[in-house]
């Protein structure tokens, strides 16, 4: 694709460039402004630009709990930051290279993250001395020399706007609000990104309201030839497309990868489907987006409380549909009762935890990965589910076809630990072809099953590989039967106190988990089996543990790295892996839990490194953590 | 935004489960599994009446599935040959919601307690009454908490002294038919557990009635709050008291009829001699009055001390159902628009790499 032209259908748009034009191989750009300035859908479209124009990419969004923090305080900014790269990026960045603050507030929190030479880009119609006091800057950071280490460009954004907009008849107010356009815009010129998809998608969100869609595309004009006509910036940057696997690219979002996973389980799997959910953050996208899809025979049920949503979806799967429900970890704690029926009545359910910071209500916007103990034993008494987690958000597609495939052919609640950062994130995906997906088709109970030849039918008659019992729907004839959360007697179902048959029970549920069949663990290791250190995560932390571990190659050290995707139970192969390395390192945003359950299950003497922010590891964070561990393994050795 | 007008046409509550020819009998509803209940409990009565009554509705027996939530009344569905789940406390109707939405096939009864129903799963009752999902709650009322072994429920008198209130209960209690009445229940009746020939009625009507019904069943425990109802069951009390609710008669009661409800007092009704209120100003019963008021007024007209005791069908209104909407928009959306995955996947944004 050629980036010189910038396309015929923004003929406003293609003047010549005056400027120097700069090639990158990859730049993080982090927008920050008031929580009601709109960063979350200016990032989002630029990315989409980005997207459209083939770079990877990897994005994050960081927003405060509250819709309405006070105006242009610290607690209420928003910023969403994008990585964009000629070639395969694994995190959305550590620091921004480009920080755009559209407010003193915004500046003020994002700064330090910003490395010395970077580039700022401030609204400086926002700083007055009202909103500089109101963050506590006693001089302005613009006047005083407080900025000196960045290249910082001074915009009149909101005066710029309001002027391009001055004969729409638009009110003040609302011109003012076309700003985040502004910036898109000039963001957009300074990086050569299409522009089209962007004018297309204002008119299309605006369609009832054509006067704002106008207005806001003009603002983005606005923002482009602004940077076109002035000499302000002397220098533009090119970021070739990312030469990734041949095929078909979309962008998405974990939340909304999870709720095409979900879609396609049911019609690989012929089952009609049915999410029984509450409104909770950061899971709620996965409900706005399944709701719009119900021509794919989904019903979405929003229940009263997080305990009917799993109560209905527990009552469709006895039913012989797809049950699912999906929540955040104060939510799994109301439907822990329920998920523990679900293993008494051996009935296929899919849970999704999408985490967030706790304990309690904690930080409902912030990611944490802190609920797999509560997945592994949140319930009464020995209670044993399945746990797979996805590690990016393309992967949460893959993992709901995954963790539907161990529910429909084990008869089990399966809890999938999504966090807010993969939720929240995007990525590019390679589009799989439908054909090539799992084919999840079911069979139920249709004849009396007794081995004792009585032609009666026994709920808790077993397959005798996957221990899985059969799933009689009711309006089976001849099938009647009781089922319940009462132990009941192996095979004939029947309410059973006997000891020895309760003793019995509680091993097979368990036997039956640990004998689910899971994809071996996989080590990528480039040099070929000399690393001696390995390091091992679970969840979104992949992206920048690979990150971290890519920069320690490169500076000649080895070191292998591995993902768990499956938890419980574990791959096979996973205490193999673990013996082989003198060190095994696992990072995680939590206190040590996978490490945890590691060393009681391996007796391996685990390296836990934890952080509990609400914000992903960066990739230098890690690599010095890596590296610091290779270094004394030299020296010991 | 508005709701869409899904056109859906009026049917009966059990239009869509399959029918059977075949001459059935009370024995084959029974399941080979032992009855549990302590002796004299009300709950044989009510089996036993169930058992009978189903027959009647000429139902395929696979098609009808029983769930129920925690309590002594909750074991109901081992007892049926039918399909059944015995669920976990205060839970039913939410699970019950998911099996009917998904399969209007079914015949879905919900057997609950007042601890179950009116405690630990308020919620769900009154969000099931409210969706009006073609659910048949059954609430086995005896004022007591009988599995645990003897603590005041939520609809307990107050002052009762129980192993939980040695002091006595300072706790209201709770009216189940005004409350089903206040979450908008399209259907609601009560019935004595001892009265086989009215509860047959009140549940015939709650099996053909489309969306949930709510019905109160009066029961005894014999354990822990033996004789609860007693005053409705001895007959020179009973004509004093129950006043039996038919669509289309005057309500009247008292041995010789000569009581009766008319117009008047704060909540639009009340209870006086017909030689004073005046035959004609008798009221006609009428439980398909679409304000709830009415039905209100006719749960209050006794209180907690079972002074004035309406039975039947308080009410008994014709209202779209959440299941019947639910799915018919699953319709409506796959014939505006043809599933298809693969263009779904796609989406509108894409890029290729050659």
């Amino acid at each position: 694709m050629s980036t010189s032209a910038n396309g015929s259908g923004t003929g406003a748009l293609s003047a010549t460039r005056p400027t120097e034009v700069s090639q990158l191989d990859r730049v993080v750009i982090r927008f920050a402004g008031d929580s009601g300035d709109g960063m979350q859908l200016t990032g989002d479209r630029f990315t989409s630009e980005a997207a459209a124009f083939g770079n990877d990419l990897a994005t994050l969004p960081n927003y405060p709990a509250e819709i309405r923090a006070p105006q242009g305080t610290i607690p209420g900014v928003s910023s969403f930051q994008v990585h964009f790269a000629d070639y395969d990026i694994l995190t959305p960045g550590d620091r921004p290279d480009v920080l755009v603050a559209m407010n003193p507030a915004a500046l003020k929190a994002n700064l330090a993250d910003v490395p010395n030479g970077g580039t700022i880009i401030v609204n400086t119609d926002e700083f007055t001395k009202r909103n500089l006091s109101k963050v506590g800057y006693g001089s302005d950071p613009l006047e005083d020399d407080s900025l000196s280490a960045y290249e910082v460009h001074r915009v009149a954004m909101s005066t710029l706007t309001q002027g391009a907009l001055a004969d729409t008849g638009l009110g003040k107010k609302d011109a003012e609000r076309c700003k985040n356009m502004f910036a898109l815009g000039l963001l957009s010129w300074m990086y050569h990104r299409p522009t089209e998809g962007t004018e297309r998608f204002l008119r299309e969100k605006f369609a009832k309201k054509p006067d704002i869609a106008e207005a806001n595309v003009l603002a983005f004009r606005a923002g482009w030839n602004y940077g076109e006509t002035t000499e302000a910036f002397g220098t533009t940057f090119e970021v070739a497309p990312a030469k990734l696997a041949r095929g078909t690219y979309r962008q998405i979002t974990g939340n909304t990868a999870l709720a095409y996973g979900i879609v396609a389980a049911g019609q690989r799997s012929g089952l009609p489907v049915l999410l029984g959910t509450y409104p909770i953050t950061p899971a709620s996208d996965v409900l706005h987006e399944l709701s719009k899809h119900k021509n794919f025979g989904i019903l979405t049920f929003q229940a009263e409380d997080e305990i009917a949503g799993i109560g209905a979806a527990l009552g469709a799967s006895y039913g012989g549909a797809l049950g699912v429900t999906s929540t955040s970890g104060p939510g799994i704690a109301l439907k822990s009762e329920t998920i523990g029926l679900g293993v008494m009545t051996e009935l296929p359910l899919l849970v999704i935890d999408v985490q967030r910071g706790g304990p309690s209500t904690g930080l409902p916007t912030k990611t944490e990965q802190a609920d797999l103990l509560q997945a592994m034993f949140g319930r009464n008494s020995e209670s044993p589910v399945p746990i797979v987690a996805p590690c990016t958000p393309a992967d949460c597609f893959d993992i709901a076809l995954e963790a539907t495939r161990i529910a429909l052919t084990y008869r089990t609640p399966v809890l999938l630990l999504s966090d807010g950062a993969i939720a929240n994130g995007s990525e590019p995906w390679l589009i799989p072809d439908v054909e090539s997906l799992p084919d999840l088709r079911v069979t139920f109970a249709s004849e009396p099953n007794a081995p004792d030849g009585s032609g009666e039918f026994w709920p808790y008659v077993r397959d005798p590989e996957t221990l899985a019992r059969e799933w009689a729907v009711p309006g089976t004839p001849g099938l009647q039967h009781r089922i319940g959360g009462l132990e009941k007697a192996d095979g004939k179902g029947n309410i059973s106190y006997d000891p020895d048959n309760h003793d019995h029970m509680v091993r097979l549920r368990q036997r039956k988990i640990d004998n689910i069949d899971v994809p071996d663990v996989e080590v990528d290791d480039p040099s070929g089996g000399r690393a001696r250190v390995l390091a091992l995560g679970w969840g979104s932390s992949f992206g920048p543990i690979g990150a971290a571990c890519r920069r320690v190659r490169k500076n000649g050290m080895p070191i292998a790295q591995a993902h768990l995707r499956h938890l419980n139970p574990f791959p096979k192969n996973l205490g193999e892996v673990l013996a082989a390395y003198d060190t095994v390192v696992v990072p995680e945003m939590n206190l040590g839990q996978l490490a945890t359950l590691l060393r009681a299950k391996y007796l391996a003497d685990i390296k836990s490194y934890t952080k509990i922010a609400g914000l992903p590891f960066k990739a230098e964070e890690l690599e010095n953590v890596f590296t610091d561990i290779i270094r004394d393994k030299e020296v010991v050795a | 935004m508005t709701a869409t007008d899904l056109g859906l046409p009026r049917i009966g509550g059990l239009d869509l489960v399959p029918t059977t020819d075949e001459p059935q009998k009370a024995k084959e509803y029974k399941s080979d599994q032992e009855v549990r209940w302590c002796p004299g409990c009300g709950d044989y009565v009510v089996l036993n009446t169930i058992q009978s009554f189903l027959p009647t509705l000429g139902l395929k027996r696979e098609n009808i599935v029983f769930i129920s939530g925690i309590g002594c009344s909750s074991r109901f569905p081992y007892y049926m040959n039918t399909y059944g789940m015995h669920s976990i406390h205060g839970r039913a109707p939410a699970i019950a919601t998911g099996l009917a939405t998904t399969r209007p096939d079914l015949s879905v009864w919900v057997v609950t307690g007042d601890g179950d129903a009116l405690s630990i799963g308020g919620n769900h009752l009154i969000h099931s009454l409210r969706r009006n999902v073609n659910l048949k709650i059954l609430l086995f009322n005896n004022r007591i908490y009988g599995l645990t072994k003897g603590q005041y429920s939520p609809t307990s008198d107050q002052g009762m002294v129980t192993k939980s209130t040695p002091m006595g209960s300072v706790d209201t209690p709770f009216n189940p038919v005004s409350l089903a009445l206040g979450a908008e229940a399209s259907f609601v009746g009560r019935a004595l557990d001892s009265d086989k020939k009215g509860l047959t009625e009140v549940l015939t009507a709650a099996a053909q009635h489309r969306g949930s019904a709510l019905v109160e069943i009066y029961q005894n425990c014999p354990i822990f709050n033996d004789g609860a109802f007693d005053v409705l069951k001895d007959s020179d009390e009973a004509q004093r008291r129950l006043i039996p609710l038919r669509a289309g008669e005057p309500i009247r009661f008292g041995p010789e009829g000569e009581y009766g409800v008319g117009r008047g007092g704060w909540g639009g009704l009340e209870v006086g001699k017909v030689s004073e209120i005046g035959e004609e100003n008798v009221v006609v019963h009428d439980p398909t009055i679409a304000d709830t008021a009415y039905a209100f007024a006719l749960s209050r007209l006794g209180d907690q001390s079972l002074n004035h005791t309406p039975t039947g069908i308080f009410r008994q209104v014709s209202r779209p159902t959440y299941d019947d909407q639910a799915r018919a928009q699953v319709e409506q959306a796959a014939q505006a628009k043809t599933p298809d995955l693969q263009a779904l996947l796609r989406g509108k944004d894409t890029w290729t790499v050659a």
